[in-house]
């Protein structure tokens, strides 16, 4: 890429000063990661990505330091990383976070998430306090928070970002975090229950006291095969919706040849979920040492933590924790003297649901739009930089921890035959405690519910999955929560998402807002999403003004369906339409009486 | 895996609509298609781009795929069965079709609208007819034209944003990256940086974008004029296969000429010198085949006599 063009408008001193800072953060890296190789999706394409990489961090250094990404700044990036301008411009106009206008003040952004749970909890007269209140606001998706409705996310202008909810220390993370089941002895208790010091989650001394470190011990004494065999016969499964087996996932990365590697998937955008926010927030080191037994166990180099980029505190506490970790040996050239190296470099997102797509999350990763790549070939062969690569959230990661305790035969002793061990649950709405729940697979939705204080008045449905799940109506309180009892029912459990509403919520200003939802976050790429997320809100839209759907709308919106269910290229599309028709099906789009 | 004859992995068998073909490993499921004899729209695909598979109206059933699979880009592999004319297949690419046609103007891109035609897609579906009480907006792509030089203009409100002219100006072709896909969703838009002009960008007027545009979205500045003017007329057009005279690489250039002027030069997707792609002079440098032919001005005989000024420092 020799004679790129670029514009005559130079960066300000800051701005250089902000980009290099951004980008020597990471410079002892440089050319861990070389690679050419033909681009998984438009095969046959060589592209040179040595430094592209670096791309997403040195944009959120110029929208920090200059509220926006300017021509200048822009400029100077691609003269860097050697990525032409016009792909720059394409990438910093995917994202949430960054402007590409220059704004009309100098303030940091107060993102206010306008999704269901946080509309329901006043999120618009926050937004409206808020801007008479002399602030810049930006009303958004989802943050994460919503067990804290309503939700907020302050975007530094040449500060850091921060949450307000987090102020006041680890403690205050606890009100969101609510005990274990009783017969659920495990993630929570062990990991960051409540019994233990929180004062300072990323000690490693601390960590090392309750236990911590022993899973890389085992995974190192088992071996890789041994590893696999265990999260096998454990039946672990992907918490992130889709539901994959782990051990065959792992087994097809650690089959393949040359650089691997593995990624903590950290992008939860799904509205309804906070659980890895939390997981990260409480113990980061234990997402460290799971990260640390997944790439060692496959043979990966790189680890690689993709985080939302509104999620301040865990990625604070992710850093400081990798530091410790290196400090303590487990990571570095001869990572936990396994002999191997591996290490772990940290990348936050920039406010795009998609990315949370494992090949999304490669592309935003590697400096390009976060757009979905065809599947197959498969990110076991074809992943990250189009190597062999292992994508995991937190929780599935700390599933792997748990099993390597106390053995897969204790392991499959909670939750169901189909689907072995515990789920942890994200609350929220009209529930008496919002908040982080863990539960053996197969607990009833009404236990759920009871657990969390019960419902808060009349049951009017409840949003299993988030955006991407399905609504059930008040009978389903005796679903059992697990993979094949929600299939079954024509549900899903999605990444643990449980979204309350009473009789009082105007549910289908719910589905209409979920439907925007899906039109905001589609990336474009393909026409089915594209269009399809656009007619289908304009019609839900329609309904609601109606007051109820006529056959013909019924119909049409089971056309769209069909075709993004079919036809789009990844899970996005394939899951736009289900909360919608879902709804529908249960009659929450007819107007309500009163 | 071999299929069931013994042939050698070299070529795969696949069964299309239940006819078996065999196409040589590597290609896909398009390839095989058009070898069982079976028509696919395409939108997205070229012979000359590498797939992107992101219109999704090429999609067949694939025997075992939870989902429908994209033809163009999906390699076929020994034993696939794959259906190409379902009720699954049929309404995806008539849903596909239809938002399209509900999204942008189609007028011109009339591969498109016959393939509309052929599966039914009816995009007035989302228009007012379905609910004439509720006034909502039915977005469509608007954009104004943009004409910034005399090469070629850009129209995007037919913009399918089918990738191609980003692939034929970045790795596929020329290499130079002056256009991407920015912003997202149902907003996003081929765009140079900060959407500045044309002739302030990376462009170099190759016009590799023109030539792969499906829509008419991008299109030679002759051609927009003389639609304007209602004279484009392709069925008097007549197409002319000459090498190019700028240098001795040797591409073929095909001449549209329409009344004797030359409207048009493309260049054959199969050649293999260009693949279809040129560069700014064989592109747009006929302008001197239109010039009047040279006839001495009666003032220069006597100028001849003499050396002329240009020459006397030499």
């Amino acid at each position: 890429m020799a004679d790129l063009h670029f514009s005559d408008a130079e960066p300000t001193a800051s701005e250089r000063r902000a980009v290099l800072a951004a980008l020597s953060v990471t410079s002892e890296r440089d050319g861990a990661v070389v690679f050419e190789h033909p681009r998984v999706v438009r095969a046959g394409m060589q592209r040179r990505r040595q430094l592209r990489h670096q791309l997403l961090p040195a944009l959120h250094a110029l929208q920090r330091e200059a509220g926006w990404i300017s021509p200048g700044g822009l400029n100077f990036v691609g003269r860097t990383l050697g990525v032409p301008p016009a792909e720059a411009y394409g990438v910093a106009t995917f994202y949430e976070m960054f402007r590409t206008e220059a704004p009309a003040h100098e303030l940091s952004v107060r993102h206010v998430c306008v999704d269901p749970i946080c509309a329901l909890a006043g999120a618009a007269p926050l937004a409206e306090h808020l801007r008479s209140q002399g602030h810049a606001v930006h009303e958004g998706p989802c943050l994460g928070q919503c067990e804290r409705a309503p939700a907020t996310f302050i975007q530094g202008r040449r500060e850091p970002d921060r949450v307000p909810a987090d102020g006041s220390g680890p403690d205050s993370l606890l009100v969101s975090l609510t005990a274990t089941t009783p017969e659920a002895p495990s993630l929570l208790r062990h990991m960051i229950g409540r019994d233990r010091d929180h004062s300072d989650p990323v000690s490693i001394q601390v960590y090392r006291e309750r236990g911590g470190g022993a899973a890389l011990d085992a995974a190192l004494r088992l071996g890789t095969d041994e590893v696999i065999a265990q999260v096998t016969a454990a039946g672990l499964s992907g918490r992130g919706g889709a539901a994959f087996p782990t051990g065959i996932k792992w087994r097809a990365v650690a089959d393949g040849d040359g650089p691997k590697h593995v990624v903590a998937n950290i992008d939860e955008s799904e509205p309804g979920t906070f659980k890895d926010r939390l997981l990260c927030e409480l113990d980061p080191l234990a997402i460290i040492e799971s990260i640390a037994v997944a790439g060692l166990t496959v043979g990966a180099e790189h680890g690689w933590i993709y985080i939302r980029g509104e999620y301040p505190l865990a990625t604070q506490r992710l850093r400081h924790a990798i530091a410790q970790a290196r400090s303590a040996g487990w990571l570095g050239d001869d990572a936990a003297g396994s002999g191997q190296p591996f290490d772990i470099e940290l990348r936050r997102g920039a406010g795009a649901y998609i990315c949370g797509e494992e090949t999304a999350l490669f592309n935003s990763l590697e400096g390009f739009r976060g757009e979905p790549r065809n599947k197959p070939p498969f990110p076991t062969t074809h992943g990250l930089f189009g190597r062999p690569t292992v994508v995991n959230n937190p929780e599935t990661l700390l599933n792997v921890n748990e099993i390597l305790r106390i053995g897969p035969e204790a392991y499959r002793s909670v939750g169901t035959e189909g689907s072995p061990g515990t789920k942890l649950f994200c609350l929220s709405g009209h529930v008496g405690r919002p908040g982080l729940y863990e539960a053996p697979f197969g607990v009833s939705l009404g236990e759920l519910l009871e657990l969390a204080g019960g419902v808060q008045g009349t049951l009017a449905a409840v949003l299993l999955g988030g955006a991407a799940g399905s609504f059930v109506g008040p009978d389903a309180e005796a679903l059992p929560l697990s993979l094949e009892d929600t299939r079954a029912a024509g549900t899903t459990l999605g990444s643990g998402p449980v979204m309350v509403f009473n009789d009082t919520a105007d549910m289908s200003a719910v589905i209409e807002r979920l439907a925007k939802f899906f039109r905001d976050e589609s990336c474009g790429q393909c026409v089915p999403c594209r269009v399809g997320t656009v007619r289908q809100h304009e019609l839900v839209t329609q309904i609601r003004r109606a007051g109820s759907p006529t056959e013909p709308q019924r119909e049409l919106l089971g056309d769209i369906a069909d075709a993004m269910g079919d036809a789009s290229i990844c899970g996005l599309g394939h899951t736009a339409a289900s909360a919608v028709l879902s709804g529908m099906r249960l009659g929450l789009l007819e107007a309500q009486e009163s | 895996m071999s299929s069931g004859n013994g042939s050698t992995t070299s070529q795969v068998t696949v069964s299309i609509d239940g006819h078996e073909v065999t196409v040589p490993l590597g290609q896909t499921i398009l390839a095989a298609c058009t070898a069982a004899g079976v028509d696919t729209p395409t939108i997205c695909w070229a012979p000359n781009l590498t797939p992107v598979n992101v219109c999704r109206v090429c999609v067949v059933e694939l025997e075992g795929s939870r989902t429908l699979v994209p033809a163009c880009s999906r390699p076929a592999e020994d034993g696939m069965q794959i259906s190409t004319d379902s009720e699954r297949v049929r309404h995806s690419r008539r849903m596909v079709l239809e938002f399209l046609d509900s999204a942008n103007d189609l007028s011109q891109a009339t591969e498109i609208t016959a393939w509309s035609q052929h599966y039914g897609a009816d995009a007035g579906r989302y228009g007012s007819a379905v609910n004439d009480a509720a006034e909502v907006e039915i977005s469509q792509v608007d954009d104004p034209v943009r004409i910034q030089d005399d090469l070629y203009i850009r129209a995007y409100d037919r913009c399918v944003l089918c990738y191609k002219c980003v692939e034929a100006c970045g790795d596929d072709a020329q290499h130079t990256f002056a256009i991407a896909v920015a912003g997202r969703g149902f907003d996003a838009r081929i765009r140079t940086e900060y959407d500045v002009e044309l002739p302030e960008s990376a462009c170099v007027y190759c016009g590799n974008c023109v030539a792969v545009c499906p829509t008419g979205a991008l299109q030679f500045r002759t051609e927009f004029d003389l639609r304007a003017v209602g004279e484009w007329r392709p069925d008097d057009q007549t197409v002319t296969r000459t090498v190019c005279s700028y240098c001795g690489v040797g591409c073929n250039l095909e001449l549209h000429t329409q009344d004797d002027q030359i409207v048009k030069v493309t260049s054959p997707a199969d050649h293999s010198v260009t693949s279809g792609h040129l560069c700014i002079k064989g592109r747009f440098g006929w302008q001197y085949v239109h010039a009047p032919a040279f006839e001495p001005p009666a003032a220069d005989t006597s100028a001849s006599e003499g050396p002329s000024p240009d020459n006397t420092g030499s």
